[in-house]
């Protein structure tokens, strides 16, 4: 099984250390003879095709199929938890609402594989040496991998067409266990081809000149592959949900009836809840992962934060910014549903104040770039005032702070239409109240204490314990409420559909903003290798090998996201027609 | 029809904000290109320039500065002369090295043979050092490139310089056969083999048989001028004309053709000239 946490990977990145440097010593497989190491290639080693720029190209094409790929992997996984709760509950919303998202993953599938299948030619077409290099170390994977896709695609086909045949008593659970089966295969496939990512960034199984031993579970358990696993996980499905709640937003706006309204505003606050669910521990799971770059290597670790991707994360936060707004808009506007909301909407406009000085706090960088009159004026690259804010420390604080306020926006929206009957009402808020004052001033307190009363060392030694802390208010507090609003009373019926038409705007807002964080996020994960296919050992020597500036890196994204929206658009289209019936009078013959 | 312009039209306003925010919002810092395998002339180089090599690597592909910087993520090294010596009788040093230059030689291929206290890979108690082995991995320097880091580091931090400029090529100096390699063994030999006696006089030369003098005389030039001038003289001959003579006389190439002994062994000799 892969690693569980950093010190147990930290066994095979002890290898990989040792044998990606000078010092060989490590006794390669007897198979070793057999491998040839890394090709030093130059310029002219890589095939051109007049008027397409190689680098760009296989970027897009990658970059697509990563997305949809992301989509159609975090589409099974909520639907089958939505199928599992239908089945529970017998309510028969949950069945046919799973069921609606996956007739709008069945078409991405189909767009995953072709842009699959033309990501392996692109690479094949302009990259051949480094293809061969992978696939001389990862050939069994690779197999593998084919198979795996046959079995995905069979299984996803009798789970979708076998839906309404499967129905009821054991068919029930037959259907539900291959729902099971198609998630495991799923993420299988997704692990495999995050081993081949991950070899590039952290390479194992091969020595200084990249001649492999022969161990090939060595090689895909590289140092940074559970770390992308987990983060890929998690991020999939807030992206998986994200989209899906585009669709019922553009659904939404298109409905013809009250009761298309009321169903589709149903899908998506389902869909808005799976988002926000994964984006709350998502943050935890990126900067995991980051530790775990710092773990791997110090050198890429600053480079990543410190060096010329630095300015990266500032966008990065504004795009996270936009996410936890967006989010948080969308489920005030849906406490319009209830009139028994309505008590609540005076304390909104904390929460929105809270979020929004977080977000700047977030925002903040921290060092500016200057003139040199400007540095004189301000005595240095860091703002007097607003320089400490720049630092980890007031970063790792205002995210926990966003998290936690999001949460509240939750608890709000939860609680809107009832109210809890339990005699120990008082006791249970104030517990409550208690839980979130205590929590958020431990998460103030460690912020400020390492980030201004220590050595610049441990100062991001404060996200431990504010991670912590965050996740005890959410379980605690989750907990707490459930408990308390069992059999609680519904002081006004919530009436789906009453949603104001921006509030579908937000959750486009939500999956746009996460298509183009995640390619932006892609592009960095990437670019971390700077001059390298594969790190240290294989070097980039075409004509593409420069870094290149932001603005750039930004507009291929923004080409991409378009370029996937457009496919999504004809995705919801589909789906559009398909439930379209023409009646042509008088074009088909009647027969006796 | 209506609503798909609508969110496309929406969605297109978010991602051109996005762009134009990375674009015109946040500073548009142009990334260093690809390091080049640098073509190093180590045999025409003097200790100065060879210092000034390790400056450019230290600074450059080495990527030292990512960590010893005044952030606190390494130590700083700028008493490292004085410290590293300190550290070698450190009852934690768990290396091989005698002297400074090799302590310094082994913290750059070897980092945890001493890990300063607080700068220890977290959970290692100090005994192993996040830094990676300069001569492997995304660094590679070559045993050249090291030693003029190590020239660099001593250089400016105070010390005295004791590491040698290699004679072998370098990393990417291409391959040359052993003859042409070796250096001359005697000052003797130099002047012979750059037939610097055709146009100057040297101490103990046969006056009779070198009647005409091209050049200035060098028999006792060493009472003149220092050792500074005379290298300077060698590598640019231009750079400062004797008086009497013209400019373009003598050719530029020495600096490319002299090897490194060969050039310091000369310049000596002059200098004895008295």
């Amino acid at each position: 099984m892969p690693a569980a946490n950093a010190s147990e990977a930290a066994a095979p990145a002890a290898v990989q250390t040792t044998a990606a440097t000078a010092n060989t010593a490590a006794v390669p497989d007897a198979k070793a003879a057999a491998y040839p190491p890394a090709p030093k290639l130059t310029a002219s080693d890589y095939p051109t095709i007049r008027g397409v720029n190689s680098r760009v190209a296989v970027w897009l094409v990658a970059q697509l199929h990563l997305w949809f790929g992301a989509f159609v992997l975090a589409v099974p996984i909520f639907v089958f938890i939505i199928e599992a709760i239908g089945m529970a509950t017998r309510d028969e919303r949950y069945d046919n609402m799973a069921f609606e998202f996956m007739k709008v993953s069945i078409i991405a599938y189909s767009l995953t594989a072709i842009l699959g299948g033309l990501l392996t030619f692109s690479l094949v077409l302009f990259y051949p040496d480094l293809f061969k290099y992978l696939a001389t170390i990862f050939k069994g994977s690779m197999f593998a991998y084919a198979l795996l896709f046959f079995a995905e695609s069979a299984i996803l086909y009798i789970y979708y067409y076998g839906w309404h045949w499967l129905q009821g008593g054991n068919k029930k659970w037959v259907h539900l266990t291959l729902g099971l089966l198609l998630n495991a295969v799923g993420c299988l496939l997704m692990f495999l081809a995050n081993a081949w990512t991950t070899f590039m960034m952290s390479p194992a199984a091969v020595d200084a000149a990249g001649v492999f031993n022969g161990d090939t579970w060595a090689a895909i358990h590289n140092f940074l592959w559970n770390p992308i696993n987990i983060h890929r996980f998690v991020a999939n499905v807030a992206y998986g949900g994200s989209i899906i709640g585009a669709y019922a937003a553009f659904k939404f706006l298109s409905a013809r009836s009250k009761e298309e309204r009321a169903h589709y505003d149903w899908i998506g606050y389902n869909a808005n809840f799976i988002a926000i669910s994964a984006l709350l521990p998502l943050p935890f799971a990126g900067y995991y992962l980051t530790a775990e770059m710092y773990a791997y290597s110090q050198q890429m670790g600053i480079t990543l934060m410190g060096g010329v991707f630095a300015w990266i994360f500032i966008i990065q936060a504004v795009l996270i910014g936009a996410l936890f707004l967006s989010a948080n808009y969308y489920l005030w506007c849906g406490m319009g549903r209830s009139e028994g909301a309505y008590r609540y909407n005076p304390k909104i406009k904390y929460i929105a104040i809270v979020l929004v000085v977080a977000f700047l706090v977030w925002f903040t960088p921290h060092t500016l770039v200057l003139t040199n009159a400007e540095l004189k004026s301000l005595g240095g690259p860091y703002h007097q005032y607003l320089g400490v804010l720049g630092l980890m420390p007031a970063k790792n604080t205002a995210v926990n702070f966003l998290i936690v306020f999001t949460f509240l926006s939750f608890m709000f929206y939860r609680r809107a239409n009832k109210i809890a009957t339990v005699s120990w009402v008082t006791t249970g808020n104030a517990i409550q109240i208690a839980l979130f004052t205590v929590g958020l001033i431990n998460i103030t307190l460690l912020g400020v204490y390492y980030g201004y009363f220590t050595n610049n060392v441990y100062k991001v030694a404060a996200s431990i314990p504010q991670v912590l802390t965050t996740l005890t208010i959410l379980v605690v507090s989750t907990i707490i409420d459930t408990l308390m609003y069992k059999g609680a009373k519904e002081v006004a019926p919530l009436h789906w559909g009453r949603m104001p038409a921006r509030s579908q705007y937000a959750l486009f807002l939500l999956a746009v903003a996460f298509t183009w964080l995640m390619g932006l996020m892609g592009y960095v994960r990437s670019a971390i290798r700077q001059h390298w296919h594969v790190q240290g050992v294989f070097r980039d020597n075409s004509v593409d090998a420069f870094t290149p500036d932001l603005g750039y890196a930004a507009n291929i994204v923004s080409i991409g996201t378009i370029l996937f929206m457009v496919m999504v658009m004809f995705i919801f289209w589909l789906n559009a027609i398909n439930s379209r019936r023409a009646i042509s009078k008088g074009y088909w013959k009647k027969h006796a | 029809m209506i609503n798909i312009i609508k969110v496309s039209g929406f969605s297109l306003l978010m991602i051109g904000g996005f762009s134009a925010y990375s674009n015109y919002g946040i500073p548009q810092i142009i990334p260093a290109p690809p390091p080049v395998e640098e073509k190093l002339e180590l045999g025409a180089m003097t200790m100065d320039q060879f210092v000034a090599l390790g400056d450019r690597i230290y600074n450059g592909k080495g990527t030292c500065t990512l960590c010893h910087n005044a952030m606190g993520r390494a130590p700083m090294l700028d008493r490292i002369g004085s410290v590293a010596a300190e550290n070698l009788k450190n009852p934690n040093y768990r290396g091989t090295a005698k002297t400074v230059e090799e302590y310094l030689h082994e913290s750059l291929v070897k980092p945890s043979a001493f890990v300063t206290a607080g700068f220890g890979k977290a959970g290692s108690n100090d005994t192993e050092s996040p830094m990676p082995d300069v001569s492997g991995g995304g660094i590679g320097l070559s045993e050249a490139e090291i030693a003029a880091v190590i020239a660099y580091l001593q250089e400016s931090s105070g010390s005295e310089v004791t590491v040698a400029i290699p004679v072998l090529p370098a990393s990417g100096a291409g391959t040359s056969n052993a003859e042409e390699a070796a250096p001359l063994k005697t000052p003797e030999e130099v002047i012979a083999k750059y037939t610097c006696g055709v146009c100057h006089v040297f101490a103990g030369h046969d006056l009779e048989n070198r009647p005409g003098t091209l050049g200035p005389n060098l028999a006792r030039i060493g009472a003149t001028r220092s050792r500074e001038y005379l290298r300077q003289a060698l590598l640019d001959p231009d750079a400062v004309i004797a008086k009497g003579y013209a400019a373009g006389m003598m050719p530029k190439t020495y600096g490319e053709q002299l090897k490194a002994q060969e050039l310091e062994m000369l310049v000596n000799y002059m200098a004895k000239s008295k």
